[in-house]
C-alpha cells in the first residue's frame, strides 16, 4: 500500500510539474557568468534551498504557515541550469496554488531569493516575472549644473578682473600724460621728443615701415 | 597733440607659432582626417595628402602669413594696400569668419555639456534611462544605442525635421554662453591676453592625445583597428574623389582664406621669419592629423571588437537559453560547429530562432566610418564608456575638444577683431574691451538659433556651405592678386626686406601656377557636383525608427544656403566695383574743378 501511495503521489507530481503547466515557472540560473571561478554546482542541495526558499516566500506572502517544502516541485532540471517548478495547496488536494499569488509572493521576495543564492535579477531568471529596474540615484541638483556654476564663476571672475585691471591702466596712463602735459607747460621737465612723439610712449619692439622709403618704383612715373 | 598707438606685438616668436598651431590645428584634423583615411585608402591616401601638402598648404599658408606680416593689417586693410580694388577680398574674409564664429562655438558649447556630464558615476551615456513604469528601458533608447540617444535626444533635443524648429533648449544656451564667456576672456586684451591663452589650447591637446594614444594602443582589439586602416588600397588613388578629398582637407584644415592668419601675422615683428614658421605649421597640422588618426583607430578598434564580442555572446546566450545548454559549452571558437549540430540535431526550433540569430563581422563594425560630430560625440563616448575608470578619460577628451575649438574660435574672433580694431573709425570711440564684447555677444545672441531643437539641422547647413565655396574663391583671389596683381617680384623684394633672403623657385613655382590651378579644378569641381546632385538633402534622426533618414531641404533652407555663399562671394566684385565708382567720382569731381 505504501508504495502505491508514494507512486500514486509521484504520478501526481508528475502531472502538476510539467513545461507549460498550468500556473508553472520557469526558472533560469546562470550562476558561471554570475560567480566565475567561485561558481558552485547545482546539486539536489541547492534544490532543496530553492523549495525552502519559494515556500518562504509563500509563507511570507500569505502570512498563513501552511506551505511546506513539499509543497514546491521541480522539474525538468537542464544542464543550463534551468527547471520548471509549481507550488501545490495542501489545503486543496492535487491542485496547485493560482500564478498571481506565487507571481506576488516572489517580486515581495526576490531580494531575499536572489541572495540566498548570490545572484541577482538577471542572473536569476524567473521568466514570466519582469522585475522592476531600480531607477538611477539622481542626487538633487544635477551635478552638471554644479560644474557648470563653479566654471561660470570662474571665468566671470576672470574678465571682472581684465576689465578692471585695464580700467585702471588706462586710468594712470590718462594720469601720466596729463602730468607730463601739466610739467611741461611749466618748462620743468625736458620730454626727449622724435617726431613729435615721445620717446617713453614708443614701443621699442614694434618698429615703423616708413612706406616712403620702401622700394617701390611703381610710385615713380615710368619714363 | 596725438600719440601714436604702435601696434601690439607678440611677446615671442613662439606664441606666433603656438597661435597658429592652436588654430590650424582642429576639431577638423581629430574629426574628419581620419574619416579620410578610412574612405579613401588607409595608409595609400597619405600619399595625395602629402602631394597636396607641399604644392596647396606650405605656399599658401606662407604667402597669407607673409602679407600679413608685412601689410601690418588685418585682412581689409592688408588687401586695400595690395589694391584699392581688393578690398573687397578682406570684407568676405571677414564675412565669412563671422559666420563660421556664429556656428563654431556651438561645438564648444556641447563639448562643455558632455566635459559637465563626465563627472557622474555611471557615465549619463552608458546605460539608457527607464521608461514611464520602470519595466524596461524608453523605447527610443532600445532602438538605437545609448550613446547615441544621449547625444540626440538628451543633449540636442532634436526634431524630427528642419521645419519642426521646437524652442531654445536652455540647457545648451547656457553652455552656448558659457563657451562665448570663455572666449571673450581670452581675447579681452588683444594678442595680450591671446598670446598666453594660446600656450595652453597649443599643448594640451597634444598631452592629451598622447595620454589616449598609450591608452589606446593598450586597449584590447585597438590592433584590429589599426591594421584596417594602415593597410593601403592602392586602388583608390585612382579615384579622382581622394585627390580633391585630399586637397581640400589640406586647404580647409589650414583655415586658409579667413583672415585669421594674416591677423594673426599682422602682430609679428617684421622681420620674423615667416617662411620657417609656416612650413613648421603645416608639417606640426598634418602630423597631428596622422597621429590623431592613429588613436582614432585604435578606439575604433577597441569598439568594433568590444561591439562585436557583445554580439557573439548575445548569440551564445540566445541559443544557450533556447536548448538549455550547459554554461561554458558555447564559446566564440566552436559557436559555428556547435550552431551545425543544433541545426542537424533541432532543426525546427533552429530556424524558429534563426531569424534573430546575426551574422557578427568584425570587418562590419569596422566598416562603419562616422566623421564629424558623430564621431567626436557619439563614437568616442562610446568606447569611453567601455574603458575603466571612464569618467577620467571622458574629462580628458573632452577637455582636449574644448581647447581644439577654443584654439580655432581664437582665430576667427581675431579675425573679425583685427580689422574693427585697425579701423580708426570704431578704434577711437570704443576700446577693444567693448568691440570684443560686442562681437561676442551678437555671435552668441545668433548662436541660440542653433539650440532650438533644429538647431542641429541649421549647424550642418552653416558648416558644410557657409566657408566651402567662398573660402576656395578668397583663396583664388588673393594668390591671383598677389601673384599677378602685386608683382611677384615686388612681392619677392619685400620679402627679402623682411626675411634676408628670395623665396626660392618653389614657392614661386607654387603660388603663380601650381595653387591657382588646383584651386580652379577644386572649384570647378565643387560647383559641377552641386549643379549634378539637383536638391540638396540632409540627415535627419527618425526617433521612431531610432535611425538617421534621408529629407529634402524646404525652399526657405535652400533660399538661407544661396544666401550664405552669395554674401561673401559678392563681396570681392562688389568691392571692385564701388572702388571704381569712387574713383570716378573722385576723377570727375577733380577734372571739373
Amino acid at each position: 500500500v505504501l508504495l502505491l501511495t508514494l507512486s500514486l503521489v509521484a504520478i501526481a507530481h508528475a502531472e502538476l510539474c510539467k513545461p507549460d503547466a498550468q500556473n508553472a515557472f520557469k526558472v533560469r540560473l546562470s550562476i558561471k557568468t554570475a560567480l566565475g571561478d567561485n561558481a558552485y554546482a547545482w546539486d539536489a542541495n541547492e534544490e532543496y534551498l530553492f523549495k525552502a526558499m519559494v515556500a518562504f516566500a509563500m509563507r511570507r506572502y500569505s502570512s498563513k504557515s501552511t506551505t511546506q517544502i513539499s509543497n514546491v516541485l521541480l522539474c525538468n532540471v537542464t544542464d543550463r541550469v534551468s527547471f520548471w517548478f509549481v507550488v501545490t495547496d495542501s489545503s486543496k488536494n492535487v491542485t496547485t496554488v493560482p500564478e498571481s499569488e506565487v507571481e506576488a509572493a516572489i517580486r515581495m521576495n526576490r531580494n531575499r531569493i536572489n541572495s540566498a543564492f548570490l545572484l541577482s535579477d538577471k542572473t536569476l531568471q524567473f521568466l514570466k516575472i519582469t522585475s522592476t529596474l531600480s531607477p538611477p540615484v539622481e542626487p538633487s541638483t544635477p551635478v552638471w549644473l554644479i560644474v557648470f556654476g563653479v566654471v561660470l564663476c570662474l571665468i566671470v571672475a576672470g574678465i571682472v578682473f581684465l576689465i578692471v585691471a585695464g580700467i585702471q591702466q588706462r586710468k594712470k596712463k590718462n594720469k601720466e600724460s596729463t602730468e607730463r602735459e601739466n610739467l611741461e607747460e611749466k618748462g620743468e621737465v625736458t620730454v626727449t621728443i622724435e617726431n613729435g612723439i615721445p620717446c617713453e610712449a614708443l614701443d621699442l619692439k614694434a618698429g615703423h615701415i616708413n612706406g616712403v622709403f620702401a622700394a617701390d618704383d611703381e610710385r615713380f612715373t615710368s619714363l | 597733440q596725438a600719440m601714436e598707438k604702435s601696434r601690439p606685438l607678440w611677446d615671442n616668436p613662439l606664441q606666433f607659432v603656438f597661435a597658429c598651431i592652436s588654430y590650424a590645428v582642429g576639431l577638423g584634423n581629430v574629426w574628419r582626417f581620419p574619416y579620410l583615411c578610412q574612405m579613401y585608402g588607409g595608409g595609400g591616401f597619405l600619399i595625395p595628402y602629402f602631394i597636396m601638402l607641399i604644392a596647396e598648404g606650405m605656399p599658401l599658408l606662407y604667402l597669407e602669413l607673409a602679407v600679413g606680416q608685412r601689410m601690418r593689417q588685418g585682412s581689409i586693410g592688408a588687401w586695400k594696400i595690395i589694391s584699392p580694388y581688393l578690398c573687397g577680398v578682406g570684407v568676405a574674409s571677414v564675412v565669412v569668419s563671422s559666420f563660421l564664429s556664429m556656428y563654431y562655438n556651438v561645438i564648444n558649447a556641447w563639448a562643455f555639456w558632455y566635459l559637465f556630464h563626465s563627472f557622474q558615476d555611471p557615465l549619463p551615456w552608458a546605460t539608457c534611462p527607464l521608461n514611464s513604469n520602470r519595466t524596461g528601458y524608453e523605447e527610443e533608447c532600445e532602438k538605437t544605442s545609448s550613446t547615441q540617444y544621449f547625444w540626440y535626444r538628451q543633449t540636442l533635443n532634436i526634431s524630427p525635421s528642419l521645419e519642426a524648429s521646437g524652442s531654445v533648449q536652455w540647457e545648451q544656451a547656457l553652455c552656448l554662453t558659457l563657451a562665448w564667456l570663455v572666449v571673450y576672456l581670452c581675447i579681452l586684451r588683444g594678442t595680450e591676453s591671446t598670446g598666453k591663452v594660446v600656450y595652453v589650447t597649443a599643448s594640451l591637446p597634444y598631452c592629451v592625445l598622447i595620454i589616449y594614444l598609450i591608452r589606446g594602443l593598450t586597449l584590447h582589439g585597438a590592433v584590429n583597428g589599426l591594421v584596417y586602416m594602415f593597410t593601403p588600397k592602392l586602388e583608390q588613388l585612382s579615384n579622382p574623389k581622394t585627390w580633391i578629398s585630399a586637397a581640400t582637407q589640406i586647404f580647409f584644415s589650414l583655415g586658409l582664406g579667413f583672415g585669421s592668419l594674416i591677423a594673426f601675422a599682422s602682430y609679428n615683428e617684421p622681420s620674423n621669419n615667416c617662411e620657417r614658421h609656416a612650413i613648421i605649421v603645416s608639417l606640426i597640422n598634418s602630423t597631428t592629423s596622422i597621429f590623431s588618426s592613429i588613436v582614432t583607430f585604435s578606439i575604433y578598434g577597441f569598439k568594433a571588437t568590444f561591439n562585436y564580442e557583445s554580439c557573439i555572446n548575445k548569440v551564445i546566450l540566445l541559443l544557450m537559453n533556447a536548448f538549455d545548454l550547459e554554461e561554458g559549452s558555447l564559446t566564440a571558437d566552436n559557436l559555428n560547429e556547435m550552431k551545425d549540430y543544433l541545426m542537424a540535431t533541432h532543426p525546427q526550433e533552429y530556424a524558429q530562432l534563426s531569424p534573430q540569430l546575426k551574422n557578427c563581422s568584425l570587418e562590419a563594425e569596422l566598416d562603419t566610418a562616422v566623421q564629424g560630430t558623430g564621431l567626436a560625440f557619439i563614437v568616442y563616448s562610446e568606447a569611453i564608456k567601455n574603458m575603466e575608470v571612464p569618467q577620467l578619460y571622458s574629462v580628458l577628451y573632452f577637455v582636449m575638444l574644448l581647447m581644439l575649438g577654443i584654439g580655432s574660435m581664437l582665430g576667427n574672433t581675431a579675425a573679425i577683431l583685427t580689422p574693427l580694431t585697425d579701423s580708426r573709425v570704431i578704434a577711437a570711440r570704443f576700446p577693444k574691451e567693448v568691440i570684443s564684447g560686442v562681437v561676442c555677444f551678437i555671435n552668441c545672441v545668433i548662436g541660440l538659433i542653433f539650440t532650438m531643437e533644429a538647431g542641429n539641422y541649421w549647424f550642418d547647413i552653416f558648416n558644410d556651405y557657409a566657408a566651402t565655396l567662398s573660402l576656395l574663391l578668397i583663396v583664388l583671389v588673393e594668390t591671383v592678386a598677389v601673384c599677378y596683381i602685386y608683382g611677384i617680384r615686388r612681392f619677392e623684394k619685400d620679402l627679402h626686406t623682411m626675411i634676408g633672403r628670395k623665396p626660392n623657385w618653389y614657392w614661386k613655382i607654387m603660388w603663380a601656377f601650381a595653387s591657382p590651378l588646383l584651386i580652379i579644378s577644386l572649384f570647378i569641381f565643387y560647383l559641377t557636383d552641386y549643379i549634378l546632385t539637383g536638391t540638396l538633402q540632409y540627415q535627419a534622426w527618425d526617433a521612431t525608427q531610432g535611425q538617421l533618414v534621408t529629407k529634402d531641404y524646404p525652399g526657405y533652407a535652400l533660399v538661407v544656403i544661396g544666401l550664405l555663399v552669395a554674401a561673401s562671394t559678392m563681396c570681392i566684385p562688389l568691392g571692385a566695383l564701388l572702388t571704381f565708382i569712387r574713383k570716378r567720382l573722385k576723377r570727375e569731381s577733380i577734372s571739373t574743378v
